[in-house]
């Protein structure tokens, strides 16, 4: 009877109980803050002084384009979210959003994002921001997430675009200082979310996703984890290396790096049968912190250099 | 012939009442949006030539 209603709401939209708040969660709110904060230090890294405003609206369309992709993610993924502890409060999962709602959501929304940063900023960055979109859907979710532990490896890709996004909305082109910013995340993104695998493990079984210590094992990805440590440390102090960071970036950017290898370190001697995973926990926390501190630092000191502190 | 009515509950008559709001502040921001990124992006510039 239940489903019965629930088929009934979603032919007719208009029995649907989903308030705005519902489809606010679908957009994946603290995935987004991430977004729209890296996104925001490209614009600002990159060297060309755009309208206070349009910069605005360009982080404001990439910030839809990526809630987009939480929504039409949540859409196709809603079998397996519902068994997953970590994402069975979800919309869709808990009843309050139909699918159908969720996926005309997410492509309205996607349509929007990628028409006014073209509109608005230039068609490189709606571009740049459409495959991404095309990326985190189609390649990742639909591809790669079932069916190889490389998913987040190759899918990270779709999370390490809005820098680079940024960066050509304000300069209309693609340059290696913005690919360093895409491969900071890039490399990030497996031991952030291997560490969440490793102690959520049980959760991936139970819906089946191969993520990589249900394939290879925890010893195996300890070690991978901190393989990818040990060359996001170096990789993080690029921009400075490159001239076009300071001293300041430089300094904080290494010693967030030496941190990133002693959790990652935590992890790799972690016992193996810690069933508490503190290390794998305090390496996820950790590699948020280490995300958001790099790109701050990134932004401070781009913004001191422009302003002239005394002393740099 | 009769004709299907459907009655909407209060809880559904609520979500309706955000959703309406939700999309009208979204369209209004929109339009706002692009009437002044039309003058800096478009208008400004043309003016800045003519003078």
């Amino acid at each position: 009877m239940a489903l019965i209603e629930q088929e009934d709401a979603e032919v007719h939209g208009r029995l649907s109980e989903a308030t705005a708040g519902d489809f606010l969660e679908l957009l994946k709110p603290g995935v987004m803050s991430l977004v729209v904060f890296t996104a925001f230090v490209g614009l600002i890294a990159a060297p060309a002084a755009p309208n206070p405003f349009l910069a605005i609206v360009a982080v404001l369309a990439i910030a839809a384009g990526a809630g987009a992709s939480g929504a039409l993610n949540m859409w196709y993924d809603a079998d397996i979210d519902a068994i997953m502890s970590r994402t069975s409060k979800r919309p869709i999962p808990s009843g309050r959003v139909g699918r159908g709602e969720a996926l005309s959501f997410g492509i309205v929304l996607a349509a929007l994002s990628v028409m006014t940063l073209g509109v608005l900023a230039n068609w490189l960055a709606a571009s740049l921001l459409a495959f991404t979109i095309f990326f985190y859907l189609v390649i990742y979710t639909m591809w790669l997430k079932r069916s190889t532990p490389q998913n987040i490896v190759i899918g990270g890709a779709a999370g390490a675009f809005p820098p680079m996004i940024g960066w050509a909305a304000v300069t209309g082109h693609i340059s290696i200082e913005s690919v360093v910013l895409f491969l900071i995340i890039f490399l990030w993104t497996p031991p952030h979310f291997w560490a969440l695998a490793l102690f959520k493990k049980g959760d991936y079984d139970l819906a089946g996703i191969p993520m990589m210590p249900n394939v290879a094992g925890e010893a195996s990805t300890r070690r991978q984890i901190f393989a990818y440590s040990a060359l996001i440390a170096p990789v993080g102090v690029l921009p400075w290396v490159l001239g076009y960071a300071g001293l300041f970036y430089g300094a904080v950017s290494a010693l967030l790096g030496a941190g990133f290898l002693w959790y990652a370190w935590k992890v790799l001697v972690m016992p193996a049968g810690d069933l508490k995973m503190k290390p794998a926990k305090a390496l996820f926390g950790y590699s948020l912190l280490y995300l958001f501190g790099i790109f701050a630092a990134l932004l401070a000191d781009v913004v001191i250099s422009r302003i002239g502190w005394p002393g740099f | 012939m009769s004709k299907e009515h459907v009655e909407l509950n209060p809880a559904q008559k609520k979500a309706r009442r955000s959703r309406s709001i939700a999309i009208g502040l979204a369209l209004g921001a929109l339009v706002i949006i692009f009437y002044i990124a039309t003058i800096v992006k478009f208008v400004r510039p043309v003016l800045e030539h003519a003078m």
